[in-house]
């Protein structure tokens, strides 16, 4: 880098015929040869929890020398909120609204967990309606955080307007989230048996015109990020986490896909409708920062084309199945866990025939993604590691619980 | 504009300074982008989306405290954190606003039977003006600014009254 802005400094002045390369003139001070045998001081420093690419309050000690990262570490627990101890005291039908703020963009997906979780606990057998209604707002949920993780992605390269291109499409996907569950974020829609409301009236149409506008958009996404040299450049090769690491460390979701490793819980454990819908997976290749990228641009065009096959085939029935009032699962243990926007979001509840769990345990993907950053980020700059950070998709909400 | 309104005809404004610092604050509140929580989906990038578009009254997001005059405290804060939302309170210059967006932020809201987390931000910063709601939509966000807004005119107002008093 430093020996090509010099050629470009000696080309620009020799150009006007004022000096010789060799001898600079007076003001512009060279390094001193020999200067590779001389020890820098390694300078740390303290980035986050302000921080606009840390995406959160994630908070990272990097040791720099110059631009180059010799190290880095990371310090989490300013979102603590004890998600799992406070569920201790929920009822089970309220441990949506919990998991609505863990992983706060995707929430439907982390309700649907501990719905699983108490549904198999109770034996409750959902309706097949209900069942579809859970995918197709499921898939609509995962459009918006990964056109939320697109935007902020443009972000961290330096591009503003694939951001507002992304919110955009965003407002009118929280369009039909807020019609059909009443909430733009905190949706609270899934429950034990199946979910809270029905569909409203003529909601289909308004998501066809939705799906129908998003087939043309997320290819102009695709272009105006992926076809820009610049985004490339910075993308190509950053972050290479291969399939071994990528299994080593946890990871799970579209990073784990984007190492070439095929584990999709949507197909691998098909839970409510998922194994009567047809859509692809998309792999990547090497794992790198540009494979991560291109996987979920590529899960949006699959999420599109499972949200028209819901429309399509959504059976009459039931929204939900006959459950008590005051749910009160055996005492038992078990464990669910569905495909969210970011990996496997797990829940393990532990029962003793309460009104609330024993114990509830919430694992989220981000965590793992998380710690194989620690790893990848030494011998790269530092503004590569913002590059890391933003396709690794973490939400900080779910590491620290 | 405003100014048109005051300078007339002859283009010539006579306005005492702190109604002039005043009508610049009012009409360019940046906050600073600290997102600790879910609200700063709703509260800072829906916000500065193209739908909401804060930019168009001047309220848009800077990274540096030191440039920002507005803090919107958009999340959970706990006590880890509270020291982080208490430091880059005291590197913001004054005049300086606090919006407690939020539940969370206002007394602890779904969390505050957790140990670990500030029964609202005011316990450790003062606070102007509290949105409730969780999390509270854009438009409430819009109008805390409104009501910024009234409050630092209202101050000014009130100096000026006390000085006209006193002389
Ligand atoms: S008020 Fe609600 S939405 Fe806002 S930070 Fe707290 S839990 Fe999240």
């Amino acid at each position: 880098m430093s020996d090509a802005r010099d050629d470009i400094v000696t080309v620009g002045l020799l150009a006007e015929g004022m000096h010789d390369p060799g001898v600079p003139p007076a003001g512009i001070r060279r390094a001193p040869t020999g200067v590779d045998d001389l020890a820098t001081e390694h300078l740390i420093v303290n980035m986050g929890p302000q921080h606009p690419s840390t995406h959160g309050v994630l908070r990272m000690l990097v040791e720099l020398d110059g631009e180059e990262v010799k190290n880095a570490e990371v310090t989490l627990g300013y979102l603590h909120r004890g998600i799992e101890k406070l569920a201790e005291h929920r009822r089970f039908d309220a441990l949506g609204t919990l998991m609505d703020r863990g992983d706060y963009v995707s929430g439907i997906m982390g309700e649907t967990a501990v719905a699983l979780a108490v549904e198999q606990l109770m034996e409750i057998e959902v309706p097949r309606r209900a069942r579809w209604i859970r995918v197709m707002m499921a898939e609509l949920n995962r459009i918006a955080t990964h056109l939320l993780w697109y935007g902020t992605m443009g972000l961290d390269t330096g591009a503003m307007g694939p951001f507002l291109y992304a919110m955009r499409d965003r407002e009118s996907l929280l369009d039909i989230l807020e019609a059909v569950s009443g909430a733009r974020m905190m949706f609270n829609y899934v429950r034990p048996g199946g979910v809270v409301a029905d569909l409203p009236v003529s909601i289909e149409a308004k998501i066809r015109e939705f799906c129908d506008a998003f087939d043309t958009y997320v290819d102009e996404h695709d272009a105006i990020l992926a076809g820009n040299e610049i985004f490339q450049a910075r993308l190509d090769g950053i972050g290479v986490i291969d399939a071994e690491m990528a299994l080593a460390f946890g990871l799970t979701g579209p990073n784990l896909r984007a190492s070439g490793v095929d584990f999709d819980l949507r197909k691998r454990r098909p839970y409510d409708a998922y194994d009567e819908m047809i859509f692809d997976v998309p792999l990547g290749v090497t794992g790198d920062a540009m494979d991560r990228f291109s996987v979920r641009m590529e899960e949006m065009r699959q999420s599109s084309r499972i949200i028209r096959q819901c429309i399509e085939g959504m059976p009459e029935g039931g929204y939900t199945a006959k459950v008590p009032k005051v749910l009160k699962p055996p005492a038992g243990e078990v464990y669910a866990s569905v495909e969210s926007a970011r990996g496997e979001v797990g829940i393990h509840l532990v029962t003793d025939g309460g009104t609330s769990p024993y114990r509830m345990h919430y694992h989220g993907p981000s965590l793992y993604a998380l710690q194989a950053l620690e790893d990848l980020m030494p011998g790269y700059l530092l503004a590569d590691g913002c590059i890391m950070i933003g396709s690794a998709d973490i939400m900080l909400g779910e590491v620290d619980r | 504009m405003a100014l048109d309104r005051l300078t007339g005809e002859n283009s010539l404004l006579f306005i005492r300074s702190e109604q002039l610092f005043d009508l610049a604050r009012t009409n360019s509140l940046w906050y600073i982008s600290f997102g600790i929580a879910c609200c700063a989906i709703e509260g800072l990038m829906s916000a500065s989306g193209p739908r909401f578009d804060f930019d168009r009254s001047g309220v848009f997001f800077r990274n540096s405290p030191r440039q920002a005059d507005v803090m919107i405290v958009a999340g959970t804060v706990n006590v880890k954190m509270a020291d982080t939302v208490r430091r880059l309170y005291e590197q913001m210059p004054e005049p300086r606003w606090v919006v407690a967006m939020g539940a969370c932020a206002s007394t602890g809201g779904p969390f505050r039977e957790y140990p670990n987390v500030v029964m609202g931000v005011d316990k450790v910063i003062p606070v102007d003006v509290y949105i409730p709601g969780c999390p509270p939509r854009p438009e409430s966000v819009q109008y805390a600014f409104i009501e910024l807004r009234k409050k630092i005119r209202a101050k000014t107002e009130e100096r000026l009254a006390a000085r006209r008093e006193r002389d």
